[in-house]
């Protein structure tokens, strides 16, 4: 119901907005006093709302950072829970300025949504859960013929499961729910066998069933799920503050920058690190992105750097425990690689 | 004479400002540009929006391949398929269920509603309960209560409960054996048209003998002969070329034979249920807005009491009951849209789906909104040829 409502929504604040005065997104955020940002109905370790009702999770934590950047303060942020389906309507229609939404970037996202992906926080890749309690000789994705599987309606996890099984010659029951929990409930409920998602996102859920220590994750991993904030077209200023909020939260951990060493760092020997903090005589850095030339050392100040999010909500600091991988710093074998900020 | 010479004169048209037919001209003139004018200008300020923020626009989408698949397909379909093929197996999902929903709600509406004006203490009871407790819970509480309460806690596919005829049932629906048509079976479909045929014309030839003689014939059992004898004849003759596809145990689930899911299940016990609650207030205001002396004239020319109801006060309660009937045919099916709330794949569900792979949801809603509007149209159409037909025939 709610994602035809937002549809609804917003196709009547495309209708209404007065198309002439479509004033920055910055200077939007700026007079508001906070970032709207959209994150996901609830997924442990990326956006879930805490005992307390915070925020927490890699994505929540980005959209601090960008509000860090923006405010030199990480707290000026709201945050809008929005299903698979009314993610893209919700950007579109400037409900909320970032989607920091476990989204993964793809063309058709980049071009006929009209989105503007700013790069991966996250690299992923689809996975299957199984009860192996229920169903002890499965040990592949490959033995799931004639399983029921359980998959969110309109994410590309659902139209990757359907060329997996298509490309093996497999047959499946899709059983389809709108939102993460009913996917959840249904599960949980042995409605189906098999829970397919983000394979970060199966070990985040496994976390929330009746008896965790059943459910496997099978090894087959079937896509590629590079997951990422993402932006409207159309304004290049916001686009660029977002994305270089990705790339200073690179470039701080490259150069061994923390929220802990921050303030000392300033006084660091190196040029580059004090070219990055913004302490270089007359700096233009953070002024030409529309920012405060100390947005470097707001953001790290707000989140630490991105192995320190990455570790707080994901890794070896939180419940999920999930390797760095391939989301480790290109110098360590990662994938993770920023440009250079000067 | 002189007052009725005033009477005849025309109104006085001092001014065009003081004539009402030309203000009234002005007026709805000035109406009509408004109105279209702003929708004009919403729609100009989408398009020039969609351009803006360069989001793809128009229904060219409806060709593209869908790549998702859907559980219930009423017509072959893919992920290959396109996407205006997903919305109409969406389409088709939403019609099924309205109208197993509507046949369904309007049997249990009339039994409860006569049974709430029954004598009988207990039944009036229970029918006033039914129709309390379902006309006063929201629609999709009913159905997360047949969803989550009474479909999901059933046992799990390896422990099914075996039910008559090797069917069972199970949290992963309702499975029966399938009927798998053989060669000559045609044989059994085209006697059974026949027999549909002879009954109706048994039916027309006995009902005008009654008009004519007084003499009675018993139509209802001749017609059961009929209709269930010449098929079965048919199919001895023909070599019994119908077997039977049963459900098996396999790795997963239950294999062959068909399958009723829990969400088609749900939906329709709950549309069917709630909607009944109406139906039944509606029937018991048609039957009470028949006069009592109807029933007291009918009783005494010495009708039984079954037949009073049949053939005097059921038809005169008809003409009461049928339009807001008509009404309730709509909520139901509006209300299927809730199935988005269990999965089930009907319009809703489908629409939203292409809505969010492809990103067009100007173009998605307009084609839901649209989609209902006509399902709406047709069957309040429907129910206006039956409510002329039902009407009172003045000779």
């Amino acid at each position: 119901m709610k994602h035809i409502a937002i549809g609804i929504l917003g196709a009547a604040t495309l209708g209404l907005m007065a198309s002439a005065a479509s004033a920055g997104t910055l200077d939007t955020v700026k007079a508001k006093g906070f970032i709207q940002c959209g994150v996901s109905t609830g997924l442990a370790g990326f956006s879930a709302p805490d005992d307390k009702g915070d925020w927490q999770g890699i994505d929540a934590d980005f959209c601090r950072a960008v509000a860090a950047a923006v405010f030199g303060d990480g707290t000026k942020v709201k945050f809008t829970p929005l299903s698979a389906k009314e993610r893209f309507t919700a950007l579109q229609s400037g409900e909320v300025d970032i989607l920091s939404r476990n989204t993964t970037w793809t063309i058709n996202r980049d071009t006929a949504l009209g989105l503007n992906f700013i790069g991966t926080t996250y690299y992923d890749g689809q996975g299957f859960m199984i009860n192996a309690k229920k169903l002890p000789g499965v040990n592949s994705a490959l033995q799931l013929s004639g399983a029921a599987v359980c998959v969110q309606s309109g994410t590309t996890t659902e139209l990757n499961l359907a060329d997996y099984f298509k490309a093996n010659k497999m047959e499946y029951n899709p059983v389809v729910f709108e939102k993460l929990e009913e996917v959840n409930a249904a599960y949980d409920a042995g409605r189906c066998d098999v829970y397919t998602t983000d394979q970060s996102g199966l070990y985040g859920i496994r976390l929330t069933l009746g008896s965790p220590a059943d459910h496997v994750v099978l090894p087959e991993i079937i896509s590629k799920e590079p997951l990422g904030p993402a932006v409207r077209q159309g304004d290049d200023q916001w686009y660029h503050i977002v994305k270089w909020t990705y790339f200073a939260l690179l470039d701080a951990e490259e150069l061994g920058i923390t929220k802990a060493n921050v303030d000392e760092m300033k006084n660091s020997a190196s040029p580059e690190i004090k070219r990055v903090l913004g302490q270089e005589a007359d700096t233009k850095i953070g002024t030409d992105l529309g920012v405060s030339n100390d947005w470097v050392v707001n953001i790290v100040k707000a989140t630490g750097n991105y192995g320190e999010m990455f570790d707080r909500n994901v890794g070896s600091g939180s419940p999920l425990k999930i390797a760095r991988g391939i989301n480790a710093l290109w110098t360590k074998g990662g994938l993770q690689y920023a440009p250079p900020i000067r | 004479m002189a007052s009725q010479e005033i009477l005849r004169e025309e109104p006085s048209r001092g001014s065009f400002v003081n004539d009402p037919r030309i203000r009234s001209l002005f007026f709805q003139t000035l109406v009509v540009i408004v109105l279209f004018g702003s929708v004009w200008w919403i729609v100009q300020n989408v398009i020039d929006n969609l351009q803006r923020l360069h989001i793809a626009s128009g229904f060219g989408f409806l060709k593209g391949r869908a790549g998702f698949d859907i559980s219930d397909t009423p017509i072959a379909y893919t992920s290959d398929s396109t996407y205006g093929r997903a919305i109409i197996v969406g389409l088709i999902n939403t019609i099924i269920v309205a109208v197993a929903g509507i046949i369904t709600a309007t049997i249990i509406g009339f039994v409860i509603g006569i049974g709430r004006l029954s004598q009988n203490w207990l039944i009036q009871k229970i029918c006033t309960v039914y129709v309390e407790i379902f006309r006063n819970i929201p629609p999709l509480l009913v159905i997360f209560f047949w969803y989550s309460g009474v479909l999901a806690v059933l046992p799990a596919p390896r422990d099914s409960y075996h039910l008559p005829f090797g069917s069972f049932l199970n949290q992963r629906g309702f499975y029966f054996p399938r009927a798998v048509w053989g060669e000559g079976s045609w044989l059994i479909l085209v006697a059974l048209v026949v027999a549909l045929a002879m009954a109706w014309f048994v039916a027309r030839t006995a009902r005008q003998r009654q008009m004519a003689t007084g003499q009675q014939f018993p139509v209802f059992w001749t017609s059961v002969a009929l209709i269930v004898g010449l098929p079965l004849l048919a199919y001895v003759l023909s070599g019994f070329p119908l077997s039977f596809d049963l459900p098996k145990q396999s790795t997963f689930n239950l294999t062959g034979g068909f399958q009723v899911k829990p969400e088609f299940l749900s939906l329709y016990l709950a549309l069917s249920c709630y909607t009944a609650a109406f139906i039944a207030e509606i029937v018991r205001a048609g039957i009470r807005g028949v006069s009592k002396g109807q029933t007291e004239a009918a009783a005494a020319l010495g009708l039984r009491s079954g037949s009073i109801l049949r053939l005097v006060v059921v038809p005169q309660a008809m003409r009461i009951v049928i339009p807001p009937l008509t009404s309730q045919y709509l909520n139901l099916t509006k209300n299927s849209s809730l199935a988005i709330a269990i999965g089930y794949p009907d319009l809703t569900a489908t629409a939203g789906t292409v809505l969010n792979q492809t990103g067009q949801a100007v173009e998605g809603v307009l084609i839901m909104m649209i989609a209902y509007l006509i399902l709406s149209l047709v069957t309040s159409a429907v129910m206006n040829v039956v409510n002329a037909r039902m009407a009172l025939v003045e000779r």
